[in-house]
């Protein structure tokens, strides 16, 4: 499946060839080309300042998680990133060209974007709406590929068992692991996924996470919007940690995440704690014992776009 | 299937009416004019005539018309994203019939044949464009605003309406009453030469835009995630309406809620993709007609019933029915 991607995803015009130059003049850290680079990146809402200055990439091959606070302004640089959030300055790169010399057709077979609202205004299938993922390929030679890769998306999200009924009649967590298969059955070595863990259990938003990394491991570039930090710890390669429009830590999760820099982001005390065998960053605000009851969990707590 | 039931449909409307031919004798009468005789002609001396001069064109106009308005209604709910939006609940139907009626009451001749049909679509796409960008707020429709827009526009056209009627003389005034009521009484082959061009075009577009229908239906964002042009398939869809519903208005005046009843039971019986449900829609926006078409100069002997009536007289019900169990899944509007 991921050598097919490869194969077809290095055939559209021009990618392969400006992903290769974007190599040599990318002066960033990482191993592989940033299939995303956004370059100082402003965003002006009826005078009010979303986004300054914003400046990140995300290679190949990792999961970077973009976190902080609500209004901080993750969703909006996600939708920079999308297209759909014009920008006051700034540029942003999708395999080494500019968003804006980009079709809408092949931005479609390049990159895929799961929005938190995951709606459709028919009662279509889930089954079908998995197979609307497929619409960038049409007339292209991968089309014949249509069947398996829906039934593959369907198995991957859990959600053949429901696939032949209207996705407007399915909770809010199913209809988030339906429109997750979409987003995977069109074969994008990009995913951009805001929120994808909101109407999710806990066993599906580790589900969808770790598709996610799986995804990453098998060479795809996955930008995540995420409010839980402690799942952002344990999946992400590295954290991009916005506050008030700009990027104040970007890095891995280790140097990211600390109490010091979480308590002032979010304006809480906050703990960063190891998992006893695992390692791994586990966060939690500073309860005081009496408070424990009434305290609002300030990672669980969604945002309002 | 529905094919076969708009042939059989149309054959026995056009055998039927004062002067009785039965089916078989309607289909030789075709045939003979392609020059296969095996059916018999019609047994009655007049009656090949009165196929070809009067029943013919009027079952044409009849196919034509129904097909238009069931596309029509079925790319408006798309784009507006709601199963309610229909030309003539919105108001687009009587703007068009607004255009169609200006021609008569002022004597506007400029383009022959094509003038009322083209007074009638510019009316209309005026219409649609309003109601449009005054109903949408991100991305789609809510009910209660596209039926209140629904009852301004119209109030509005009625309104320029009445207004005709005022300043005309006797006969444009009957001619504009007509328009109101709705009738395919009188349709005439160089009528029917006019709405068909124009109806072909509106479907062929129609149906190469259905698959994008299909993925508008998951948001405008969405859709455009996936590579459709959401502005271009907007502009194309509200003209693509405009067009339909001018030529099935020009000539036959307001005929509510077949953009709406057709759509709405197909996508019931075959679910909602678009393209199937197209198909499906045009042959059963036709067949709808032609029935009621049929039960319009029948029902009463010697008098020819406004088909208007009869269509909102079952599509009235309808919404109402519509309106109370989309409200119900929307948890009341408040």
């Amino acid at each position: 499946m991921t050598g097919a991607r490869y194969a077809a995803g290095a055939a559209s015009p021009g990618a392969a060839s400006a992903e290769t130059t974007d190599a040599a003049s990318a002066g960033v850290a990482s191993v592989t080309a940033p299939a995303l680079r956004v370059r100082g990146a402003s965003v002006e809402i009826g005078g009010a300042s979303i986004l300054e200055d914003v400046s990140f990439d995300a290679a190949p091959g990792e999961v970077v998680a973009l976190i902080g606070p609500n209004g901080a302004g993750k969703s909006t640089l996600l939708a920079v990133v999308t297209g759909d959030q014009a920008t006051t300055g700034g540029e942003v790169e999708i395999a080494g060209r500019p968003l804006g010399a980009w079709s809408l057709k092949e931005l479609g077979r390049r990159r895929a974007v799961l929005l938190q609202q995951n709606g459709v205004f028919f009662p279509f299938s889930v089954r079908e709406v998995v197979e609307m993922g497929r619409a960038p390929w049409q007339g292209t030679p991968r089309d014949a590929d249509d069947d398996r890769v829906v039934d593959e998306s369907l198995a991957l999200t859990e959600t053949t068992r429901f696939q032949s009924r209207p996705l407007p009649s399915l909770s809010g967590g199913e209809r988030a692991r339906a429109s997750l298969a979409r987003i995977l059955a069109q074969e994008t070595g990009i995913l951009l996924l805001d929120e994808p863990t909101a109407a999710l259990d806990l066993r599906h938003q580790e589900d969808v996470l770790r598709i996610a990394r799986n995804r990453a491991r098998a060479g795809d570039c996955v930008v995540v919007v995420l409010h839980d930090l402690s799942l952002a710890a344990a999946y992400a390669d590295r954290i991009v940690l916005i506050h008030d429009g700009r990027v104040v830590a970007d890095g891995a999760p280790d140097a990211v995440l600390t109490g010091e820099l979480l308590s002032r982001v979010y304006d809480l005390p906050v703990e960063v704690m190891r998992h006893p065998v695992t390692g791994t960053a586990i966060i939690l605000p500073i309860r005081q014992p009496s408070a424990a009851r009434v305290a609002e969990p300030g990672e669980s707590s969604k945002e309002t776009p | 299937m529905l094919a076969v039931l708009l042939v059989g449909v149309s054959l026995v409307a056009a055998g039927t009416g004062q002067l009785a031919i039965a089916p078989d004798e309607v289909l030789g009468s075709i045939l003979h004019r392609v020059g296969i005789t095996i059916w018999p002609l019609p047994s009655h001396p007049n009656g090949d005539s009165a196929l070809w001069t009067i029943r013919f064109p009027r079952v044409a106009m009849a196919i034509l018309v129904g097909a238009a308005l069931a596309a029509a209604g079925m790319i408006m709910q798309a784009i507006f994203g709601n199963p309610l939006a229909e030309p003539g609940v919105v108001g687009v139907s009587s703007g068009a019939a607004l255009g169609a009626s200006a021609c008569i009451v002022f004597g506007l001749n400029f383009l022959g044949d094509w003038t009322i049909a083209a007074a009638a679509f510019l009316a209309g796409l005026v219409a649609t464009l309003l109601v449009y960008f005054v109903s949408r707020a991100n991305g789609r429709t809510e009910v209660v605003t596209l039926v209140l827009t629904g009852i301004a526009v119209n109030a509005f056209a009625g309104a320029g309406l009445a207004l005709f009627m005022f300043l005309a003389d006797t006969q444009s005034r009957e001619a504009i009453v007509f328009w109101q009521l709705g009738s395919l009484n009188g349709s005439r082959w160089q009528d029917v030469l006019v709405v068909l061009p124009v109806v072909v075009v509106g479907l062929v577009v129609a149906f190469a835009l259905s698959r994008r229908f299909d993925l508008l239906s998951l948001g405008e964002k969405a859709a455009r995630h996936l590579g459709v042009n959401v502005e271009l398939l907007r502009i194309a869809s509200i003209v693509l309406v405009a067009l339909l519903t001018g030529a099935a208005v020009a000539f036959c005046g307001i005929i509510a809620f077949v953009g709406l009843v057709i759509p709405h039971l197909m996508r019931m019986i075959i679910g909602p993709k678009h393209l199937p449900l197209l198909i499906a829609s045009t042959l059963g926006g036709s067949v709808l007609l032609v029935s009621a078409d049929l039960v319009a100069r029948t029902a009463v002997p010697m008098a020819d019933l406004p088909i208007g009536m009869l269509t909102s007289l079952i599509g009235g019900p309808f919404f109402f029915w519509l309106l109370r169990r989309t409200r119900k899944k929307a948890g009341g509007w408040g």
